[in-house]
């Protein structure tokens, strides 16, 4: 009988992912044994575990190592989307515990499933091969539906599991489906064998199972980032999610689903870009519109910001419909100011509501500059740089997004984006006016701002003031991450 | 393989079918199983194409499509049973309480 023979194999490219997994396993195990009104610690052990985690990716920064039969990579291009994630896990770490305390779902299973969802987000942006990529969406989506779903006595946290489920399962069918085509058009699936053999066709679109692979995964990708026509999920889904998790979603799961889309549309089909651009420039006109358009119109304040995380991937989509470094360089630090400017304000949305009704009405924030001074700083600061105002991150990270656009002649794209940037102001801005013009309807409780949700406003206020004023020193990074794939 | 093509065409059917079902159909039971029916096109197509290109990595796909499936199912019958818990019927037409 043959002996198998196992190659070596190196492990240091998914450290951090093997890390986080034993973690959160054994967290699992150790929840069993916590009484249950000290889930907490869980919390902060994940925590601590992200911490970690972090700097493990730290240390790997500039190194490129392929493994595991170049299915998975270490590069810079995989270490700045996996600091971004584990951000955004940070952040919802933080601000879950008082949310959860309060509407006394405060399960410890809640921090592993973080975690497991990282591992996943992370794979997505490590993996070089279809196979890994997929594995890694899956990972992060079934973690994902049971945290939409997690307040389980709560009929619209059970409708929004539900939705996102179906609705995510089915575009997971999308996605493989081509995904096969694509592996029967090249033979492979690698990532850059596929490429290898996109650039050996003299016009690689005539390739019909080719193109069909091509489209099908955009599609696929599409629905994972809440991209028009594929977004009617998004809405529904933040608002009933618990809000600490809609947070986290809007800002982690986007942020792989464009980690893992610009790889395979960079590297597999960097041949067939004139086709794929195109299509971009449509998706992002749509997206943007479409969300900037309904936003206008939503009083309750989850679904606005589940509106204007629709309209922000727009604005990163015009950064695919570029392509050049400076484009994609701008889509990875404006998923890094997102990450912080958004669980920011949903930090906010977190105190403000209230045991039963936590999806905060527009109205709730009536007289709020007055009674909460710094609070309202603060919020005022993330509505700022989410409408893209100068000195804060948003502002910044538009501007690359927008100035690739018109490095590549898409003057016109550039010219949509800034009239709808120009219409976000005013759905950000009429919370503001709620917060320093109106009278309060009721009196205000004495709000209890608990020690993580204050050190996450910490965090958030500073990354999106500090992207915002000295942004070079997060994108040279990028520029570094984005020319090595 | 000469009849490559009429294991693609089955199982473009076969994924049409599930698309049809899942955007038709009103139990949520029986969209998931249209959804797992898509799922098993894409298998078909996956397994048909390695035979044909004598690779095996679309075998591989296929087991790790299996599994992905079968997780799914866990998570998703267990939203379901959440889901019933609380409204008694799960029927998406009830699923009607997020709206814009």
């Amino acid at each position: 009988m043959d002996m198998i023979t196992i190659p070596a194999v190196n492990m240091t490219p998914i450290m951090p992912e093997i890390f986080l997994s034993v973690l959160a396993m054994a967290l699992l195990l150790i929840n069993v044994f916590v009484p249950s009104g000290q889930k907490s610690y869980i919390g902060y052990i994940s925590f601590i575990g992200v911490i970690a985690a972090a700097v493990l990716v730290g240390t790997g920064w500039g190194m490129h190592v392929e493994s595991f039969n170049g299915a998975v990579v270490q590069d810079n291009f995989a270490s700045f989307f996996k600091m971004i994630f584990l951000l955004a896990a940070g952040l919802a770490i933080l601000i879950s515990d008082q949310y959860m305390v309060r509407e006394e779902c405060n399960h410890g299973e809640l921090y592993p499933l973080i975690l497991f969802t990282v591992v996943g987000m992370m794979l997505m942006a490590a993996g070089t091969d279809l196979m890994t990529i997929f594995l890694g969406l899956e990972v992060m989506s079934v973690s994902l539906y049971v945290l939409a779903g997690f307040n389980r006595e709560n009929r619209k946290s059970n409708e929004a599991g539900l939705k996102y489920f179906l609705l995510g399962a089915f575009s997971t069918g999308f996605l493989l489906y081509g995904m096969a085509l694509t592996y029967g058009a090249t033979g492979s699936t690698r990532i850059a064998d596929i490429a290898t053999f996109a650039a050996q066709q003299s016009l690689p679109s005539s390739n019909v199972m080719l193109l069909a692979g091509m489209l099908l995964m955009i599609t696929g990708f599409a629905f994972k980032v809440a991209a028009a026509p594929f977004h009617m999920w998004t809405p529904d889904v933040y608002e009933g999610a618990p809000t600490p998790m809609t947070a986290f979603m809007s800002a982690g799961p986007k942020a792989a689903g464009f980690a893992a889309a610009l790889r395979i549309l960079l590297v597999s089909f960097s041949t067939m870009q004139a086709d794929w651009s195109q299509l971009f420039w449509v998706l992002a006109v749509l997206t943007m519109t479409v969300g900037n358009i309904t936003a206008l119109r939503q009083d309750n304040i989850k679904r606005m910001l589940a509106y204007s995380s629709i309209a922000h991937a727009g604005y990163c989509l015009v950064g695919f419909t570029a392509g050049n470094p400076t484009g994609t360089a701008g889509i990875m630090f404006y998923m890094l100011s997102y990450t912080f400017m958004n669980i920011g304000a949903f930090a906010i949305i977190v105190l403000v509501g209230k045991k039963g009704e936590p999806n905060g009405n527009v109205m709730d924030f009536a007289g709020f500059g007055f009674k909460h001074p710094a609070l309202a700083v603060a919020m005022s600061i993330f509505l700022f740089s989410l409408a893209g105002m100068p000195p804060t991150a948003g502002f910044i990270g538009k501007f690359y997004l927008f100035s690739g656009a018109i490095q590549k002649g898409y003057i016109w794209l550039a010219v949509i984006g800034v009239l709808n940037s120009a219409a976000s102001v005013y759905y950000y801005l009429r919370v503001m006016v709620y917060m320093y013009m109106k009278e309060p309807t009721e009196e205000f409780d004495w709000l209890q701002v608990s020690a993580p949700i204050a050190l996450s406003l910490l965090i958030s206020v500073t990354g999106t003031l500090v992207l915002g004023v000295v942004p070079s020193i997060v994108l040279q990074y990028a520029q570094e991450a984005i020319k090595l794939i | 393989m000469e009849n490559l093509n009429s294991y693609l065409t089955v199982s473009a059917i076969l994924f049409s079918i599930g698309t049809i079902g899942v955007l038709t159909r009103k139990n949520a039971i029986v969209i998931f199983m249209c959804i797992e029916l898509m799922l098993n096109a894409v298998n078909l197509t996956f397994i048909a194409l390695s035979r044909y290109l004598g690779n095996l990595d679309g075998q591989v796909f296929v087991f790790f499509v299996m599994t992905v499936a079968a997780a799914e199912a866990a998570v998703g019958l267990a939203l379901m049973i959440a889901f019933y818990n609380n409204k008694e019927s799960i029927d998406v037409e009830d699923v009607n309480m997020l709206k814009w």
